[in-house]
C-alpha cells in the first residue's frame, strides 16, 4: 500500500539477521558513523545553535525580545495569514483530490502537474507574480489605487503569497491516498442509500483524516515559516506588515542577535511540534505495524 | 548430491519451527517437502541452502559437513517463492548473474556465458523471451526463468521454494508436470516446499510430510496417501471420516454406536481417535445395532460413483456435537440401498485406522 | 484510462472540479501567466541586457553550480541515512528519523541566521575551520553549506522507502548465485534505487535553485561572487526594476518548468520500477 506517510517500519533486526543482507560491521561502523557525522553536522548542530543563542544573554532579554510590541504584532499578524491560507488550502485539497480520484476526466494528469506548480516557483518568484498582478504598476495596480485598496505592502499580500507557496500541501498528501482507496466504499454508500454529504462524512472522511491532519500541519508549518515569498510583499513595515521570520531577518540586520533568535526559537519551537504531529501522524496512519514490535 | 539433515533444531523467538529433524535426501531424486503452514517446510528449506543456520545440529552435502558453509559457497540453486528476478536486468542478464559475478578465475570467458545462457534459456523453452524485462512476463514465465537462473551455476542441489504457489490453477498444472519433466531431464537432487497435497502426490518421487517443526512420516506418494502413519497424516492428505470415542473390547464406541475394529492398536477404555476415507465406510440401513449412527443428507452423484453426505450426533447425548462424513460407493450400492433424505441410518467400516488421542498429533 | 465516463456515479463532480479550476487558476496560474506576458512585452535586446548581464550570468553560475553540488552531496548521504536508517538499528534511530525532516519544518530564515552563526569567524564551527583557511560564512561555500542543508530529507525520503519494500528475495537470490556482499549491493540493490536516487537527487536540486531564505543570510550577497539568483530578482525589485525582475524571473520560472517536468517522469519511472508482483 502506498500511504503518503513514511513511517519507521520495526524491519532493521530482520535484516541484520539474515546472512544474505548483513553487511559486514565494519560497513555498518562507517555508513553509521558517515550519516549520523552529516546528520548532526547539518541538521541537528543549527538547531541547537538556535536555542543556545536565543538563551545566550539569559531569560530577561529573551522574554522582553518576545513581548516587545512589534514582536506581538508580527506574532498575530502570522498567526492571521496562517488561519486564512490554512483553512483555504484545506478545501481546495479536499476538492482537487475528489475530483481527481473520483471522477475520469480529460486533462487529469495536467492538472496533477499543475497542483505541484508552486512548489517548483522560487519562492521569491511567488512573491514577484503578486506585485505583478496587484502592485502600483501591476494589472490591477490603478483600479485598486482609486479605490483605497492595498493589497501589495499590506496584509492582503501576504496573504496571498502564502496560499501560493501552501497551495499543493493538502493536496498531494490526500491525492496518492484517495487514489489507492478507490470508489468502492463511496458506492456501497450511495447504493445503501447515503445522500451525498453522509457518505463524504461518514465513509471518506474517517478514511483521509489522517492524511488530511498530516497535510495541514505541513501547510501551517510552512504558512507560519514563509520567508522569501512574503518578503517581496511585505514592505516590512514594522508593526503592521512583518510576519515573525520577517521580524527575525529585520532584528538579526540590526545586529539584535539574541532578540532574533529569540523569535526564531519560537518558529524553530513550532518546527519541532509539526515533526512530533507528523510523526505520531505517521505511526497513527500505518496499519502495517504490528503494535507488539515496537521496541 | 546427497544431502542429510542431522538433529536440526531452529526457533524464532519462542517459536519452534523444527524440533530436533534428521533426514537423508539420496541423490537424484525430487522429494517434496509438504506440511501446513508454520510447519517448518520452508526453514528446513532455507538451513539445506544456508540462508538460515539451525540453532543445533548439522547439514551433510555427500558426507561432508556443510553447516559453517555460507550460502555464497553451497552452490545449491534456490528458486524463490515470487521468483525474485532482478527487475533492472533483462532475462538474458538475469540467467547470467550467477555466472557473471564469480571470480576472474573462474569465470567462464563472455562466449561460453552467452552459449551457457542461451542453452538454458532453449532448456525452459523462452528463448524468445531473453531480451525481455521481468515485467513483461507472465507468472509461468517468470518462474521459468528462476529456474533457469538457478540452474545457471550448475548447482549441486536444486531447492525450491512453494514453486508454484503464485500461480494460477491451469498454469500450475502445466508447470508440474513440466519440472517433473525436466526432472527426469537432469536427475539433479531437488526438493521443493508445498503445502498442496496434490502437488506433491502428482510430482514428487518422495513426501516428507511435516507437521508442527516434526517429521510426521516418509515415502513415497502411494505409501502415504495409503498408509498413513499418524493421525495428522491421515487428516492433512485427502479427504477422511474422523470418528472420535474410545476402544470397548473388540469396538470403537462412538457416542451410542459402535463399530468393530479389527487392529485397535489401543488398549481397552482408551481415547482414540479413528479415520476412514470415504470409500472405506459402509452405510447400513434396517434395525441393526452395528454401526454408527448418522442421518442421509444430500447424495450426489459424479461419474461411476456416488457420494452421500451425512450428518451425525457424536457425544453424549448432553453435549452431542454435529458432525458431517461423507460415504463413497457404486451407483449399484446406492440403488440397492434406496437412500431418503433425512433417513437415519448406521456407518460402519471394515478398514478403520485407530490412533490413540495421546499420540494424536 | 482515458474513458470518460457518461455517467457519473458519486456526486460532486462539478462542485469539486469547478472550485479547483476556479481557485488555481485565481491564484496559481493567471498570476504566474502575469511573468511571462509582461516578459512578451519587451524587446529582445532589453530582455538580453536584463538576463544575460555578467552579474546575473554569475548568479546563475552560483545558483546552479551550487545546487547541483549540494544534491550531488544529498544522492551520497542521502543514501548513506537512508540505508542506516532501514537497514541498521542503532540508539536514538527514531529521533534521528523524525528530525530528517526538519529542513521542511524549519523556517528557512531561522535555518539561515542558525548556519551563520555557526559558521561566522567566531561561531561554534566557524572559529575551528577559518584558522586552517576554510571560509564558509559569506561565501560561495556558504551558499552550498544552506542548499545542503534544505535539500538533505528529499534524498533520504524518496529512497526509504523503495529501501524498505525491497524484498530480502532480492538479495538471497543473488548471494545463492554465488555474489558476494558488494556484488549484490552493486549489481542488484544500487540499480533498483536507481530512479528513487535521481528522483531525490532532481527535487534537491529544484528546491535548491529556488531556495533564498536559508541562503541570503550566509551567502555575503557579494555581486559576481555570493550573488544567488532570486536575490538579483529582489534587487531588480528595490530599484523599482520590475520589467528587469519579470526577465530574470521568466528564466527561474522556465528552468522551474523544465525540472518539474524531468521530476514527474523520473517520478513515474521509479513507481514502475518499484511496482510489487515481481
Amino acid at each position: 500500500m502506498a500511504t503518503a506517510a513514511v513511517g519507521l517500519r520495526a524491519g532493521a533486526a530482520r535484516f541484520e539477521a539474515n546472512t544474505a543482507t548483513r553487511d559486514p560491521v565494519w560497513v555498518k561502523g562507517l555508513v553509521l558513523f558517515l550519516g549520523l557525522a552529516f546528520f548532526s553536522l547539518f541538521l541537528l548542530l543549527p538547531l541547537i545553535a538556535v536555542f543556545v543563542e536565543a538563551f545566550r544573554r539569559g531569560w530577561g532579554v529573551y522574554i522582553a525580545a518576545l513581548v516587545e510590541p512589534d514582536a506581538v504584532s508580527a506574532i498575530k499578524l502570522t498567526l492571521l495569514t496562517a488561519a486564512i491560507a490554512v483553512p483555504l488550502n484545506l478545501v481546495f485539497g479536499i476538492a482537487v483530490a475528489w475530483a481527481i480520484t473520483k471522477f475520469d476526466f480529460r486533462g487529469k494528469q495536467m492538472l496533477i502537474t499543475f497542483i505541484d506548480l508552486p512548489f517548483s516557483v522560487s519562492p521569491v518568484v511567488a512573491g514577484l507574480i503578486y506585485v505583478l498582478v496587484f502592485g502600483a504598476q501591476g494589472w490591477f495596480g490603478p483600479w485598486l489605487g482609486e479605490h483605497g485598496i492595498k493589497v501589495i505592502f499590506a496584509v492582503p499580500g501576504i496573504v496571498l503569497a502564502t496560499v501560493f507557496v501552501t497551495f499543493p500541501f493538502v493536496a498531494r498528501e490526500l491525492i496518492p491516498l484517495m487514489q489507492a482507496q478507490g470508489r468502492d466504499e463511496e458506492e456501497a454508500a450511495l447504493v445503501l442509500g447515503a445522500s451525498g454529504w453522509q457518505m463524504f462524512r461518514k465513509v471518506t472522511l474517517p478514511n483521509i483524516k489522517w492524511a488530511l491532519l498530516y497535510g495541514v500541519i505541513l501547510c501551517n508549518a510552512r504558512a507560519m515559516g514563509e520567508f522569501g515569498a512574503v518578503s517581496v510583499v511585505s514592505g516590512h513595515i514594522r508593526g503592521l506588515t512583518n510576519t515573525m521570520p520577517l521580524h527575525v531577518e529585520i532584528l538579526y540586520n540590526e545586529y539584535q542577535f539574541a532578540a532574533a533568535f529569540a523569535v526564531a526559537s519560537l518558529l524553530a519551537t513550532l518546527a519541532l511540534v509539526t515533526l512530533a504531529i507528523k510523526t505520531y501522524v505517521e505511526w497513527k496512519a500505518a496499519p502495517s505495524t504490528p503494535p507488539a514490535e515496537a521496541p | 548430491m546427497s544431502i542429510e539433515v542431522k538433529n536440526v533444531r531452529k526457533s524464532f523467538g519462542k517459536f519452534v519451527a523444527l524440533d530436533d529433524v534428521s533426514l537423508d535426501f539420496p541423490t537424484g531424486q525430487l522429494i517434496a517437502l509438504l506440511g501446513p503452514s508454520g510447519c517448518g517446510k520452508t526453514t528446513l528449506l532455507r538451513i539445506i541452502a544456508g540462508l538460515e543456520y539451525p540453532d543445533e545440529g548439522r547439514i551433510l552435502f555427500d558426507g561432508y559437513d556443510a553447516s559453517d558453509r555460507d550460502v555464497r559457497e553451497r552452490q545449491v540453486g534456490f528458486v524463490f517463492q515470487h521468483y525474485a528476478l532482478f527487475r533492472h536486468m533483462t532475462v538474458f542478464e538475469n540467467v547470467a548473474f550467477g555466472l557473471r559475478v564469480k571470480s576472474k578465475a573462474l569465470r567462464p570467458p563472455e562466449s561460453e556465458i552467452r552459449k551457457r545462457v542461451e542453452a538454458l534459456l532453449d532448456l525452459v523453452q523462452l528463448g524468445w523471451l531473453a531480451h525481455h524485462y521481468p515485467a513483461q512476463l507472465s507468472g509461468g514465465q517468470r518462474q521459468r526463468i528462476a529456474l533457469a537462473r538457478a540452474l545457471a551455476v550448475e548447482p549441486r542441489v536444486l531447492l525450491l521454494d512453494e514453486p508454484f504457489g503464485a500461480l494460477d490453477a491451469k498454469v500450475r498444472k502445466e508447470l508440474r508436470r513440466w519440472l517433473r519433466h525436466l526432472h527426469d531431464e537432469l536427475h539433479i537432487t531437488s526438493i521443493f516446499v508445498t503445502h498442496d497435497q496434490d502437488e506433491a502426490l502428482e510430482v514428487a518421487d518422495r513426501i516428507v510430510l511435516m507437521n508442527k517443526g516434526h517429521i510426521e512420516q516418509v515415502g513415497s506418494a502411494q505409501d502415504v496417501y495409503e498408509r498413513p502413519a499418524t493421525a495428522f497424516a491421515y487428516s492433512f492428505l485427502g479427504a477422511v471420516n474422523r470418528f472420535a470415542g474410545h476402544i470397548d473390547g473388540s469396538h470403537l464406541r462412538v457416542g451410542d454406536g459402535a463399530v468393530r475394529v479389527a487392529d485397535a492398536n489401543a488398549r481397552d477404555g482408551e481415547e482414540v481417535v479413528a479415520f476412514a476415507r470415504p470409500h472405506e465406510l459402509d452405510i447400513l440401513t434396517g434395525n441393526s445395532s452395528e454401526g454408527i449412527p448418522a442421518y442421509v443428507g444430500r447424495v450426489l452423484l459424479s461419474g461411476a460413483t456416488a457420494r452421500v453426505e451425512l450428518t451425525g450426533k457424536i457425544g453424549t447425548n448432553g453435549h452431542a456435537e454435529s458432525h458431517h462424513f461423507e460415504v463413497e460407493m457404486t451407483r449399484q450400492r446406492l440403488s440397492d440401498l434406496d437412500l431418503q433424505p433425512g433417513q437415519p441410518v448406521r456407518l460402519t467400516s471394515d478398514r478403520l485406522k485407530v490412533f490413540p488421542v495421546a499420540r494424536d498429533g | 484510462m482515458a474513458a470518460v465516463r457518461a455517467h457519473r456515479v458519486l456526486p460532486g463532480f462539478g462542485l469539486s472540479l469547478g472550485f479547483t479550476l476556479a481557485y488555481m487558476s485565481l491564484i496559481v496560474l493567471v498570476p504566474l501567466s502575469a511573468v511571462f506576458i509582461l516578459t512578451s512585452t519587451m524587446s529582445v535586446q532589453a530582455f538580453l541586457d536584463a538576463v544575460a548581464s555578467p552579474r546575473v550570468v554569475a548568479s546563475y553560475r552560483l545558483t546552479f553550480g551550487a545546487s547541483l553540488m549540494a544534491a550531488l552531496i544529498n544522492v551520497v548521504f542521502g543514501l548513506l541515512l537512508a540505508w542506516a536508517l532501514v537497514r541498521y538499528r542503532f540508539p536514538g534511530k527514531r529521533l534521528v528519523d523524525a528530525l530528517v525532516d526538519l529542513p521542511f519544518a524549519l523556517p528557512t530564515a531561522v535555518a539561515g541566521i542558525s548556519l551563520t552563526a555557526l559558521y561566522a569567524k567566531n561561531g561554534w564551527l566557524g572559529q575551528y575551520l577559518e584558522p586552517v583557511g576554510i571560509k564558509v560564512a559569506f561565501t560561495p561555500l556558504g551558499v552550498l553549506v544552506a542548499l545542503v542543508f534544505i535539500g538533505l530529507p528529499f534524498v533520504v525520503r524518496t529512497v526509504q522507502p523503495v529501501l524498505e519494500d525491497l524484498d530480502t528475495e532480492i538479495e538471497e537470490a543473488a548471494a545463492s548465485l554465488g555474489a558476494d556482499r558488494w556484488q549484490t549491493v552493486r549489481r542488484v540493490v544500487l540499480p533498483t534505487l536507481l530512479p528513487a536516487l535521481l528522483t531525490g537527487f532532481a527535487l534537491a536540486f529544484a528546491r535548491a535553485v529556488g531556495e533564498y531564505g536559508s541562503v541570503i543570510f550566509i551567502a555575503g550577497n557579494l555581486p559576481m561572487i555570493s550573488e544567488i539568483t532570486p536575490l538579483i530578482i529582489i534587487t531588480k525589485l528595490e530599484q523599482y526594476d520590475y520589467v528587469g525582475a519579470t526577465a530574470v524571473a521568466s528564466v527561474m520560472l522556465v528552468a522551474s518548468f523544465i525540472l518539474l517536468l524531468i521530476i514527474n517522469g523520473l517520478q513515474s519511472w521509479s513507481d514502475r520500477r518499484s511496482a510489487r508482483g515481481l
